[in-house]
């Protein structure tokens, strides 16, 4: 797991012109920038919105990939609640962390 | 002066951006309650406006990420979002860079900080402003609180942050206004969006209110997580506000869970006792 990554990833796509355009232009190329595992690659790359909610992508982050991927709201909200069901309970992360101590 | 002007308003990015979606009755009245803050906003004739916020990730991220950040820049830009998805255009928003590094350095005295002279906007800080300035012509000086990262802030040193910004501000010539940002309970962004604790959030707004400073001090992130969710941590920029504004009262203006904005909207402000 890499989630620190992950998090990168979407945080830099959301933020950096420069990192939208290297997505529009070569996407794979610009995921080779980032440690990120087989699984993980999948799940940004097709996208599968609920793995990467289960993997433990903060919300506030992934919820702009999802826009930026085509998904309205509603279908978002329920890529997640579908992502649950197929993978179980989220893995790490703070909707994990913060659920167990603190 | 000193400080002439404090509030808390909710940010939530559905409340512009899905404003269509909305209950009308309940969105008109959130809405006109917006707009009478702006109007005691303006009749103090603020020459800035502070805004303690929450931002998600905009700005700040794991690789370097400060529990306090004060703006310190001639101008910021926002939104970063998507203009369409958030329902406001993106634009210049200006600060008051000279300004700010005379509060960082006052604050610095008693708390640690860390400043940055280049801020894009997320909607934390641009919801506000749509409502509060929407002609963007009043100089923002924008503070963050790691709300969305853990670890967090303890939520004695946001009281402590909020006392020493009205120090600062009651040293500085200028009249300045504060509004913080955040929201109640919520679950943004997840499968719970929409999920708002109406209880929770009356019962943590009547000790905000009250300034009871060791209630509000007594919430920890285990119990704010379980029954507020992980947007409760946003808890932080009301109890900044609530030791910036240290013996007044508040005055709630509007309050009602509003599930397709995910939060209880929220607006109040504070009755500042003489000093």
């Amino acid at each position: 797991m890499s989630l620190y990554y992950v998090q990168k990833l979407l945080f830099e796509l959301n933020r950096d012109p420069v990192v939208r355009r290297q997505y529009e232009q070569n996407f794979d190329a610009l995921l080779k920038s980032y440690a990120l595992t087989d699984e993980e690659l999948r799940a940004v790359r097709e996208p599968d919105i609920g793995l990467l909610y289960v993997m433990g992508v903060n919300g506030q982050l992934l919820m702009h990939y999802a826009a930026l991927r085509g998904y309205e709201w509603d279908a978002y909200i329920a890529a997640m609640r579908e992502g649950e069901k197929r993978y179980g309970p989220v893995r790490t992360g703070l909707y994990k962390r913060a659920g167990q101590s603190t | 002066m000193s400080l002439v002007f404090a509030g808390v308003l909710s940010h939530a990015p559905g409340i512009t951006g899905r404003a269509q979606r909305a209950d009308p009755a309940l969105r008109d009245a959130f809405y006109a309650s917006l707009a009478r803050m702006r109007a005691a906003l303006e009749a103090e004739r603020p020459e800035a406006l502070v805004v303690i916020g929450a931002e998600h990730f905009a700005n700040f991220f794991m690789n370097n990420m400060p529990s306090l950040c004060v703006g310190m820049a001639d101008w910021y830009e926002g939104p970063i979002e998507d203009e369409k998805w958030l329902g406001i255009a993106r634009t210049r928003v200006p600060g008051a860079a000279e300004l700010s590094s005379r509060l960082i350095t006052a604050m610095m005295s008693d708390v640690d900080l860390a400043y940055a002279q280049e801020w894009k906007f997320d909607h934390g800080i641009m919801v506000p402003l749509h409502f509060l300035t929407p002609r963007y012509e009043l100089p923002v000086i924008p503070v963050n609180i790691n709300c969305q990262g853990p670890p967090l802030i303890p939520l004695n040193r946001c009281w402590a942050f909020g006392r020493a910004l009205r120090r600062a501000c009651d040293a500085a010539p200028e009249r300045i206004a504060v509004v913080a940002t955040g929201g109640i309970s919520h679950w943004p962004a997840t499968p719970d969006s929409g999920k708002i604790n109406e209880p929770w959030d009356r019962a943590f707004l009547a000790k905000f209110l009250d300034n009871r400073r060791e209630e509000l001090l007594a919430y920890s992130d285990a119990d704010t997580y379980r029954d507020a969710g992980q947007g409760g941590f946003e808890i932080r920029t009301f109890i900044a506000l609530a030791g910036c504004t240290e013996g007044s009262k508040g005055e709630l203006w509007f309050y009602a869970p509003i599930p397709i904005f995910a939060v209880g909207c929220t607006v109040a402000v504070v009755r500042l006792a003489p000093r």
